[in-house]
């Protein structure tokens, strides 16, 4: 009954190829975009933005660099928080080094910078696969984060070692700083999440994603068939440590506005990142926005019915928190390889046919 | 489901909605992860001295206060998130206990007009209260702590040519000390050496082969969870004369001296309040908390040091929302309300033994330009035989020459970064 191709007929090329064929699921997609643009921002609040939708929005962008690179091109990484705190430093210096540029351009600049030192970190992937390069990209996790901590010039020498992030506008409305809107603050990251899922998503169904996949799916073959594995290694670095850097920039600029690297982006980011991608689906987009959603709404709700509603101790909860997150990526890893994503992708294929199986 | 866990989340909400008919103090405790030895007992002291007023006099000028606890396991977002999620509350004045949380805080309670209370951690240059309006760290700061140390080790023997160690969180909280160090150096003339230990600490291996190896004449140490217990044990693997041996007060409970047996005996840590459970209002706490069966965690942490920290926390927030109370003539405090009353703060030896707290903390005033109090250190030292901490010196005066001047730049900078206006 939903999502049938049955009277949805194409006349050009590019109704055939775009990136929601069924009208059902296109419209489903414009719907789920106006209400996130026209009505969420009427409804934030400062808790909702702050405990939900913006740790979920650069959750999500981070998630969907990593898809890109482990999920799309099979290369393992556990360098994400490292690639992260790029993001955030590169950010920190260009505000503070170039105070009269919009923070729109820091941003993507910040996530171009991630892209460099990304792919110097990619160059090892040539020569080394699997398990190996897993343990290359951590040497890479470890390296930054006490870089960024050792040398005090990416934190304009203060005593703390923190970074803060200076008040910056948009349009004359603020989105960095203590005195910022909710809505605000959603709608910067809004942009570039809704923006960073539409360019991965391009960017996977063509030629580039097409090699990426093909080095995921077997390297010696994709060579054979004229696949340039440097080229594919390294632009898959690239593009993801973009997006990770983005994410990372909003992390620190946007969200917590102060930053201490070693506990923002430790080890724990990247594995957080790369629990959310193995929950969500690899290898897809909508994966990487259901594995965050996942991942940043279940605290919640588990802080929420567990302390508010039943009133436990908080202890108790936070440790439930664990043992639940730890289930379920056993569970996954066992029942559903794929994910939240291949799940949708099962539903989507019973509804096809609902209400009449047979 | 979507439309049930919604539904409950909304139902959650509306059952945590405000009853404004109590005084809110939310306490942002960890009770997991690596810090938790030292986040449990202070909750647990922040939560029962709360518990003893409600029980004994009816709360706070005859308004229960209620203690909103939100675990944020030392982690920065989580406390953001335990922040917004209690500040909608009416909550009066935020205790984070973290050195990060309280720089993410900073710029948004300032913002949000509540007040925030670090005591002996976090920013210390919030002293400037000209600059830090609602950010307080009375009565004792990191600073006070360095100086505090060195005037110590200066009042045992010269100290002149002698080379002393920096052991630290590498962490906001770590690198504080650091600059008033340096100084204190310069100024007495001794040889400071940086060693810094990663987040959590569990792994201190090369820096104390390191200390073997140049063999400082004293160790200071900035450390905190997990990490004191690897630094006591470790030092006294590589036989590091305990006494030399100088933790700061967040690196002095008995959670960190404990593992490490017999060898922790001597060692000495920096406090800027009394220990131990010979205090009247123990007596008070046993009858009215303990008792009743309303001791907050497992009941077992009472008299210890960290114990008393979150207990001396919850009095001087209580003293604050009692002068607050008597500024404003209303019972029901605002946020607002409850900054006038902790820039108004006035502890005297005569209130502290009304309280049940005789020579339990210095006596001070908070003022407007002053958020930080007096600093008067003391130094404690472990019996492990007797397992208790004893004071072995008065509570004497820091080194303000050298620390008022770096309070002043780092606020300043703080001011110029935020375009604010010097107040008072």
């Amino acid at each position: 009954m939903f999502y049938r191709e049955a009277g949805d007929f194409s006349t050009t090329y590019p109704q055939d190829s775009q990136t929601f064929p069924i009208k059902f699921d296109r419209y489903r997609y414009y719907f789920v975009l106006a209400v996130a643009v026209l009505v969420m921002p009427f409804v934030m609040t400062d808790y909702l933005v702050n405990s939900i939708f913006l740790p979920f929005l650069i959750y999500a962008i981070a998630a969907i660099g990593l898809n890109i690179l482990t999920g799309y091109c099979g290369q393992v990484s556990l360098g994400t928080g490292g690639f992260m705190a790029v993001g955030a430093y590169a950010c920190y210096k260009l505000m503070t080094a170039f105070p009269d540029v919009n923070i729109f351009f820091h941003v993507i600049l910040a996530g171009g910078i991630t892209a460099l030192v990304g792919t110097a970190f990619g160059l090892p992937s040539l020569r080394i696969k699997g398990f190996y390069l897993a343990v290359a990209t951590l040497a890479a996790q470890f390296f930054l984060v006490w870089l960024f901590n050792k040398v005090s010039w990416f934190y304009n020498y203060s005593a703390s070692g923190q970074i803060n992030a200076p008040e910056r506008t948009v349009f004359g409305i603020e989105v960095t700083g203590p005195n910022t809107e909710a809505w605000a603050t959603y709608l910067f990251c809004l942009v570039f999440t809704v923006g960073a899922a539409i360019l991965a998503r391009n960017l996977t169904r063509g030629s580039i994603g097409r090699e990426w996949m093909a080095i995921r799916d077997m390297d010696i073959a994709a060579e054979i068939i004229g696949v340039n594995p440097l080229r594919a290694k390294l632009t898959a670095f690239a593009v993801s440590s973009f997006f990770v850097g983005v994410s990372g920039a909003l992390f620190f600029a946007v969200y917590l506005g102060a930053v201490e690297v070693g506990e923002v982006f430790g080890i724990t980011k990247s594995f957080l990142v790369l629990f959310m991608i193995i929950i969500g689906g690899l290898g897809s987009i909508f994966g990487s926005f259901a594995g965050a959603a996942f991942l940043v709404v279940l605290p919640v709700v588990l802080k929420i019915v567990g302390v508010d509603l039943m009133g436990w101790p908080t202890d108790i909860v936070a440790h439930f928190q664990l043992v639940i997150v730890g289930g379920l990526i056993i569970m996954f890893l066992i029942l559903e390889p794929h994910g939240l994503a291949q799940l949708w992708r099962v539903a989507k294929e019973k509804l096809r046919l609902w209400p009449f199986p047979h | 489901m979507k439309y049930k866990l919604g539904s409950y989340a909304v139902a959650a909400m509306m059952a945590a909605s405000p009853v404004m008919a109590d005084l809110v103090f939310p306490s942002l405790s960890y009770r997991t992860g690596p810090y938790a030895a030292g986040g449990i007992p202070f909750a647990d002291g922040y939560a029962d001295y709360f518990t003893l007023l409600n029980e004994r006099d009816g709360g706070i000028g005859g308004v229960a206060a209620r203690v909103l606890e939100c675990e944020t396991g030392y982690n920065t977002e989580k406390g953001v998130e335990c922040y917004e999620s209690t500040k909608g509350e009416g909550s009066l004045v935020y205790q984070p206990l973290s050195t990060g949380i309280t720089y993410q805080l900073i710029p948004k309670t300032t913002a949000d007009g509540i007040p925030m209370h670090t005591m002996g951690y976090g920013r210390t240059s919030a002293a400037n209260g000209q600059v830090f309006s609602h950010t307080f760290n009375y009565p004792a700061n990191y600073w006070n702590g360095a100086s505090g140390a060195i005037n110590y080790l200066m009042s045992q023997g010269d100290i002149a040519g002698k080379k002393i160690a920096l052991v630290y969180h590498n962490s906001a909280y770590g690198k504080e000390p650091i600059r008033t160090l340096e100084e204190l150096s310069e100024k007495h003339g001794f040889e400071l050496m940086l060693v810094a230990v990663d987040h959590p600490g569990q792994e201190q291996k090369s820096q104390w082969l390191q200390i073997r190896r140049e063999r400082p004449d004293n160790v200071i140490m900035y450390g905190w969870g997990v990490m004191n217990q690897v630094a006591i044990q470790e030092a006294a693997n590589i036989r590091y004369p305990m006494e030399n041996f100088i933790g700061i007060w967040w690196s002095g409970s008995e959670n960190d001296v404990l593992p490490a047996g017999d060898a922790a005996n001597g060692y000495k840590a920096l406090t800027f309040h009394g220990v131990g459970s010979d205090f009247p209002v123990f007596d008070d706490i046993q009858k009215y908390v303990v008792d009743a069966g309303k001791a907050a965690g497992a009941g077992d942490q009472i008299g210890t040091v960290l114990y008393n920290r979150g207990l001396y926390a919850a009095m001087l927030a209580a003293e604050a929302a009692k002068t607050a109370q008597d500024i404003h003539g209303e019972a029901e405090i605002t946020p607002a309300m409850m900054r006038d009353g902790m820039e108004a703060l006035e502890i005297t030896e005569t209130k502290m033994t009304e309280l049940g707290l005789p020579g339990f903390g210095p006596s001070f005033n908070v003022s407007c330009a002053n958020h930080g109090g007096p600093g008067l250190i003391g130094m404690t030292q472990w019996d492990a035989s007797a397992g208790t901490w004893s004071l072995i010196s008065e509570f004497s005066a820091t080194d303000m020459d050298v620390i008022q001047p770096l309070i002043d730049e780092d606020s300043a900078s703080y001011a110029s970064e935020n375009n604010i206006e010097a107040g008072c």
